[in-house]
């Protein structure tokens, strides 16, 4: 029963993983640009929370209310004020300009926050758990993160097919130039795609704070979890990013179960593993 | 006498470094339609884009229904009544034709087109909406740049080499439809290969060579060997 | 009217002067500098190879990785077990760190160059964190594990008796590798391979139409860099002496710092390393006391450069001056009769 309940783990793991992915994919999807700064915008948005919880007491979660919408404004305006800049045929711009702000946020978090452990308190949420099989309970914070993040990729699949936004996210990432004819304006449609991505972003960084302890130098960490289910997963396909995000929170904790320290390298050797005998990802929709 | 909508004066572009357009100078009528005849490279698409706005790098003005338009970004232009049906048609592949054309409508003008309107004018598209946009075939995507142009309901539109790539039987059938497209006083620029094709269709021509005018006016004014010297710029 | 072809104009010429005195100058430092000026100047090497090696990849060969530390970290690595475990002297430990890598990076390159793009960067960056978590299961082999390990001072006392001498082959061999490596770039610019390189860099469809085969320059171009910082990180082994997997794999010390001295000083150039390296020791002199506010400083100067001076100080001045202190194209003169 030991293997069902690691595997069970692994899956919901899984969730937050596709969480910390469908960011990545729906920018990257919409313009080519992977933010290098990724993870640690997340664990910003879980520092940021910890100040909102402090200062208004709210439930980590209820401080969504509040950190979704700041995340957001943050969002839109890092991609209008400095990464449109960086956006055209060369890919060194975006990727140094973001690596640059990966710097930027581990350090000021440091000298802000100091390197000490923080952690979201979620209260009965995080120790309430239920019994599925002898041996195999499922917290309600693992099952709620998992559901969240079936949720927010229907969510975004929805936006994407359904609505003016999602058509216009789709033209423009056909072709810019010609979105431009249809009256859109790239530079706005590339800045509420990052604004959404930051929503996402805001969901993840708080989930990600109320699960574990986090300190401002995790964040490259969770870029490359992230990264590592959208590859398995395959590119250009949400759903394939939870599938994907799934097998990495497995292969982890089958690694854990064999050597405490070998966790992430049992997630590396999976990602390496699907690099080498399924380069585009085990169900890709697009090129990259 | 009726009024000018498309006023351009010493028009002169760039594509990075290189100076592709020279000193244009021209004035069209509301309600008529140009030819733009020359060779491959004679300048004839950059000045489509000069004017819709997707060519940033340009000196001189453009005046569109009384405003200047040359400092504005095209998707600005486009909503002041302007439409360009690209070259090599440019549509979504990650859109449906129905989606094709509701972008097109993104604009929101006055006017007599709609989805309906559209599927009245081109009955194979109402078939085929829900179906990707580049599936089609090449006349059939014509007809979806087209429609998207006109969704738009444009006061001057901007066609550029609908012929390109079609079957002949196809263009004809294009042809056809012309009067209908720019009828309502809607006034037409016209990029075109088949400089027969293009002359008979409209009201004045432009020939250009190599990024300058050289001829304009009448096409019952200008014999064959006119136009031909002109085209090839002997 | 005769032209006449050359690869050198006067600039460069006294440039190739000026560069033989400071060589020279640098060759002696143990004799005319302290200690800390040693380590500084030879610290500077180090960089300055790393930063000529990664302008290689990323600059010139459009290979941006983020992973280099891999194999700065393999060097490391192997020069403290085959010194301690095959007895071998440290100065063949370093070819051999390079040989290694080399070997080592050609299954790695295949994998990586699935990969396109900014995908590619990372995933080099997940190769180095696999390399990195590897070596912290290798506590069972005596290499320390997660805690890291010394090299020992009789291993240490193999390079020279005493500690002048020590210190000063240590020296010259950061020497050696930062010039080395400058040479190895400047030498690779200058030939066919460099050619086709600015090829690439101008149009993959073209030069691809041209026969020039792309995908065996990106693959040789890799494993040479990777030969090249290994052995760069043989010799940090050395100079550090105490050696934990964080501190051989980091990303900050190998990827941003360097990253951060080729934006500076000119991405694309082989000035650009050099002008780079000094400026970043320079502000490290003055400002480094800032800690976390000091990087935050160099993370926005990068951008900043990125922003407005994408070619960096020497591609401002490169062009604005027209000079070159490396000429690797050649230059048309008229010849009067």
């Amino acid at each position: 029963m030991v293997w069902v309940d690691i595997i069970t783990q692994g899956i919901l793991v899984g969730g937050l993983y596709a969480l910390f992915a469908a960011g990545l994919s729906l920018i990257f999807g919409v313009m080519r640009l992977v933010n290098i700064a990724h993870g640690d915008m997340i664990v910003a948005v879980a520092y940021l929370a910890f100040v909102i919880v402090k200062a208004t007491g709210l439930h980590p979660l209820a401080s969504l209310i509040l950190v979704i919408p700041i995340a957001m404004m943050v969002g839109y305006a890092l991609q209008r004020g400095i990464l449109n800049r960086t956006l055209g045929k060369d890919i060194l711009p975006p990727l140094l300009v973001t690596f640059g702000l990966s710097v930027i946020i581990q350090n000021g978090l440091l000298q802000i926050f100091t390197a000490d452990n923080r952690k979201l308190q979620a209260g009965a949420l995080e120790t309430g758990s239920f019994p599925i099989l002898p041996g195999v309970d499922i917290g309600y914070l693992p099952l709620l993160q998992f559901v969240v993040a079936i949720a927010v990729i229907a969510g975004l699949q929805y936006l994407f097919y359904k609505t003016a936004l999602g058509r216009a996210f789709r033209a423009t990432s056909d072709d810019a130039e010609t979105a431009q004819l249809m009256g859109l304006d790239k530079r706005k449609v590339y800045a509420w795609a990052m604004a959404l991505c930051f929503a996402v972003i805001a969901i993840a960084g708080v989930f990600l704070g109320v699960r574990t302890n986090f300190d401002p130098a995790i964040g490259p960490g969770r870029l490359i979890f992230g990264f590592e289910a959208v590859i398995i997963g395959g590119l250009g396909n949400l759903w394939g990013t939870l599938i994907g995000g799934v097998i990495l929170g497995v292969a982890q904790g089958i690694g854990a179960q064999i050597n405490p320290g070998a966790q992430e390298l049992a997630g590396h050797l999976i990602f390496l593993a699907v690099l080498a005998f399924r380069p585009t990802g085990l169900f890709p929709r697009m090129q990259g | 006498m009726s009024e000018i909508i498309l006023n351009v004066e010493k028009l002169e572009a760039w594509y990075g470094d290189a100076k592709v357009l020279h000193g244009l100078s021209f004035a069209l009528k509301k309600g008529e339609v140009l030819a733009l005849i020359g060779s491959n490279g004679a300048g004839k698409s950059t000045l489509l884009k000069s004017i819709v706005g997707l060519l940033p790098k340009k000196t001189g003005t453009i005046t569109f229904n009384g405003a200047r338009t040359d400092h504005l970004a095209a998707n600005d232009i486009v909503a002041k009544g302007v439409a360009l049906v690209p070259e090599g048609r440019r549509l979504f592949p990650s859109l449906s034709v129905e989606e094709n054309l509701i972008l097109g409508g993104q604009v929101k003008r006055k006017g007599p087109w709609n989805l309906a309107e559209i599927y009245n004018l081109f009955p194979i598209l109402g078939e085929k909406r829900g179906v990707p946009a580049t599936s089609l075939s090449g006349g059939q995507q014509q007809m979806v740049a087209i429609g998207r142009g006109l969704m738009s309901n444009p006061d001057l539109i901007l066609l550029d080499e609908l012929s390109l790539g079609l079957a002949p039987i196809v263009i004809k059938d294009i042809y056809a439809l012309l009067p209908k497209i720019v009828g309502n006083g809607v006034s037409a620029i016209l990029v075109e290969q088949d400089v027969n094709r293009a002359l008979a269709s409209a009201q004045h021509f432009l020939c250009m060579q190599e990024g300058r005018i050289s001829l304009a006016g009448a096409p019952k004014a200008y014999s064959k060997d006119q136009i031909s010297a002109a085209y090839f710029g002997m | 009217m005769s032209l006449s072809f050359t690869r050198s104009t006067k600039t460069s010429r006294i440039a190739a002067v000026v560069a033989l005195i400071l060589a020279a100058v640098l060759i002696a430092t143990p004799f005319w500098g302290s200690t800390a000026t040693e380590q500084l100047f030879g610290q500077m090497m180090i960089y300055i190879a790393l930063a000529s090696l990664w302008n290689l990849l990323a600059g010139y060969t459009g290979l941006v990785s983020v992973g280099q530390q891999a194999y700065v970290g393999l060097g490391v690595y192997i020069m403290v077990s085959v010194t301690i475990y095959l007895g071998i002297h440290p100065y063949f430990a370093i070819p051999m760190a390079g040989l290694a890598a080399a070997l080592i990076s050609m299954p790695v390159a295949k994998l990586v160059f699935r990969l396109q793009g900014a995908y590619f960067a990372i995933g080099t960056w997940v190769v180095a964190e696999v390399f990195r978590l590897i070596s912290a299961q290798l506590g069972s082999v005596g290499l320390g594990g997660g805690s890291g390990t010394s090299i020992p001072t009789r291993v240490m006392q193999t390079l020279a008796p005493d500690k002048f001498w020590r210190e000063a082959s240590i020296y010259w061999l950061a020497l050696l590798l930062g010039l080395g490596a400058l040479a190895l770039v400047y030498g690779l610019l200058r030939s066919r391979i460099g050619l086709a390189l600015t090829a690439i860099r101008d149009s993959e469809v073209a030069s691809s139409s041209l026969g020039v085969n792309i995908d065996r320059i990106k693959y040789a171009v890799y494993v040479i860099t990777a030969a090249i910082t290994a052995m760069v990180g043989a010799l940090v082994a050395l100079q550090k002496i105490r050696v934990s997997p964080n501190a051989a794999f980091s990303v900050n010390d190998y990827t941003a710092i360097v990253i951060f001295i080729v934006v500076i000083g000119g991405i694309g150039t082989i000035e650009g390393p050099i002008i780079g390296t000094i400026v970043y020791f320079f502000l490290r002199e003055y400002f480094a006391d800032l800690g976390a506010i000091y990087l935050m400083i160099l993370g926005v100067i990068a951008i900043v450069m990125m922003l407005v001076a994408p070619k960096g100080i020497w591609g401002y001045v490169a062009q604005r001056w027209q000079i070159t202190l490396f000429p690797t194209g050649y230059v048309v003169k008229e010849e009067k009769p």
